[in-house]
């Protein structure tokens, strides 16, 4: 789910690569293993799952219940994830260089004002627009910290950043309708158990004219389906390097229809 | 088996919005911060600069503000209530005393202490004077009643009670609390921002010095100490109640799991910060074993210093009297 709550990131909060951090140790035996971790054991990551899980359903608009609920649901799924991007060799190199989606500002390398100058109808040009038409920013992420294994973490995080470009690619707004398709898309293409039932139960919220546009033939849900598991995985897409790219020719090489226009 | 009210009041906290997360930075860097000339005090596991360590509490506090008291019930399965109230008894306060409640910010024990006191009978109406009548009894004893009656209506219903909190949204919380029990103990509480290091009140102006739960809070434990002796009367009383170190070996394992296991995941849950509430465990193993409070108060002038640990062992209530310089 998109997020409009700032989170505050200092530098050196990213998720460092392996030799620039020093594991601590914490008190009862722990050890932080990537800045912002905070381990878990067996007893803490259920009662967290389940926890976050119904704070999930009762207040939807708590993104940190959110982002907890996939951190300690997503383990299995997380490893499958990073071993399709092994096999993949635009992944292995995302894997490898761990760019994050962040600005400059922010610590990353996103300079949203060179995007906004892009030309109309590339994948940069299209992404700034959606961050503008919604007020959102890249900063506005949580950084992941219930997984355990920095690269496994690494992967959470990289699937939280690419959302809304996922939302870019899927030409979905951030309504509720847009966040339930883009869920189903994430939901074949990650397998997270947050990404799963969050598209179910929030398909269950969805209002009547709504739900009419999710349901027809032709309508969203069948595209998300359709598309989720045709297209290739957007993880393994390198977007730092592509933003000039026309999104149109982005979504060709993905595989990803164009979305109906049903309004 | 939690009460309705209680239910009602968690699935609230648990629907707000989480804390804005200006309190959770600081779980990020468990570094030493040095710099010259300062002394580095502790900060849960994390030294900090002195300077830096209050506007950290606040930063912890103001956000939790609206959740604290839920989570204080989830935290010690509502037994904080027992001891509050062993503590409001224990301190005594009477009608007509002048008590300062220092970290008292949601208001519990100011309340507490109004209500203690007004249960108590007031001062003993001063002798009847009559004039010379006509010598009846019926004219002695009507003389007598209506004296009484005048001298109980000037007599104090309860004590007053300052409140000072370095945190003014804690102590809006508390003043919320206050005015919805009713104007009378609204306008028995004042309520200050200050901190316990320099209260804003004058010498000797007080009866009782009490302090719950926010002692291991500050900064600089003699200093507050000090403050305490500076403005009791002679014959002033200093209570505080503590979390204490755990004697017995068992109840320590326990108690260590349970705090630093599932503490911190409920505070995410409940108040959407889990670093506030890993602070807050971890102050509490900080804190000073109950003997070196003990002497420290000793050390600030207080005697008959004593400490009474209560039920099941994680908390202690310290008392000392402040006697007149001689």
């Amino acid at each position: 789910m998109t997020s409009s709550n700032a989170s505050s990131q200092e530098p050196g909060d990213t998720l460092a690569i392996d030799d620039d951090f020093d594991p601590d140790l914490l008190p009862l035996g722990d050890i932080r293993r990537y800045p912002n971790h905070r381990p878990l054991d067996c007893g803490q990551r259920a009662f967290l799952a389940v926890g976050s899980g119904v704070a999930c359903l009762a207040a939807p608009w708590r993104d940190d219940m959110i982002s907890a609920f996939g951190e300690t649901t997503g383990e299995w799924a997380l490893r499958r994830l990073r071993d399709d991007m092994l096999a993949n060799e635009e992944g292995r190199r995302i894997l490898a260089e761990r760019p994050r989606i962040r600005t400059v500002e922010g610590g990353g390398s996103i300079d949203l004002e060179a995007l906004r100058r892009l030309p109309e109808g590339s994948l940069g040009r299209a992404y700034a627009d959606f961050l503008d038409r919604y007020g959102y920013s890249p900063d506005h992420r949580r950084t992941v910290c219930f997984v355990d294994d920095p690269e496994l973490a690494y992967v959470m995080q990289r699937y939280r950043e690419i959302h809304d470009l996922n939302h870019v690619l899927l030409g979905q707004g951030t309504d509720f309708l847009g966040e339930v398709v883009v869920k189903w898309f994430e939901a074949f293409q990650t397998g997270l158990p947050m990404c799963v039932t969050g598209a179910f139960l929030g398909s269950l919220r969805l209002r009547p004219k709504q739900t009419r546009r999710y349901l027809q033939e032709g309508g969203y849900l069948a595209y998300a389906l359709r598309t989720g598991s045709d297209a290739d995985l957007t993880i393994n897409y390198y977007f730092e390097r592509n933003w000039h790219q026309p999104l149109a020719e982005v979504r060709q090489q993905l595989r990803i229809e164009e979305p109906p226009n049903l309004k | 088996f939690i009460p309705k009210m209680q239910c009602r009041q968690l699935l609230r906290c648990i629907s707000r919005s989480p804390a804005t997360s200006s309190s959770s930075c600081f779980g990020v860097a468990r570094r030493q911060v040095h710099q010259p000339g300062g002394f580095d005090t502790s900060f849960g596991f994390e030294e900090v600069e002195p300077g830096q360590k209050q506007d950290r509490v606040n930063q912890v506090f103001n956000p939790v503000s609206n959740s604290y008291d839920v989570m204080n019930d989830l935290m010690s399965a509502g037994l904080h209530r027992c001891w509050k109230r062993r503590f409001v008894a224990s301190a005594n306060p009477r009608p007509g005393w002048r008590v300062v409640d220092v970290a008292g910010g949601t208001g519990d024990i100011a309340l507490g202490l109004l209500e203690w006191s007004r249960k108590l009978p007031g001062r003993a109406p001063p002798p009847v004077r009559v004039a010379p009548g006509d010598g009846s009894v019926d004219s002695f004893r009507e003389a007598a009643e209506r004296q009484t009656a005048a001298a109980e209506a000037e007599a104090p219903a309860s004590c007053t009670v300052s409140v000072v909190d370095p945190s003014p949204s804690m102590m809006q919380v508390g003043s919320a609390k206050a005015s919805a029990k009713g104007s009378t103990f609204a306008s028995s509480i004042q309520w200050l921002e200050g901190r316990a290091e320099s209260l804003p009140l004058d010498e000797a102006s007080s009866d009782l010095y009490t302090i719950a739960f926010g002692m291991r809070n500050c900064t600089d434990l003699p200093g507050v100490l000090r403050e305490a002796h500076r403005v009791l009367k002679p014959y002033g009383r200093f209570a505080c109640l503590e979390f204490c170190s755990v004697e017995n070996p068992l109840l320590s394992i326990l108690y260590d799991e349970y705090s630093f296991r599932v503490i911190p995941p409920m505070g995410l849950l409940v108040a959407g910060d889990w670093d506030s509430y890993e602070y807050l465990v971890e102050s509490i193993r900080r804190f000073p074993h109950q003997t070196l409070f003990a002497n420290m108060m000793r050390e600030a002038g207080f005697s008959a210093v004593n400490y009474e640990v209560l039920w099941p062992g994680v908390c202690c209530i310290h008392s000392g009297y402040k006697l007149p310089s001689v």
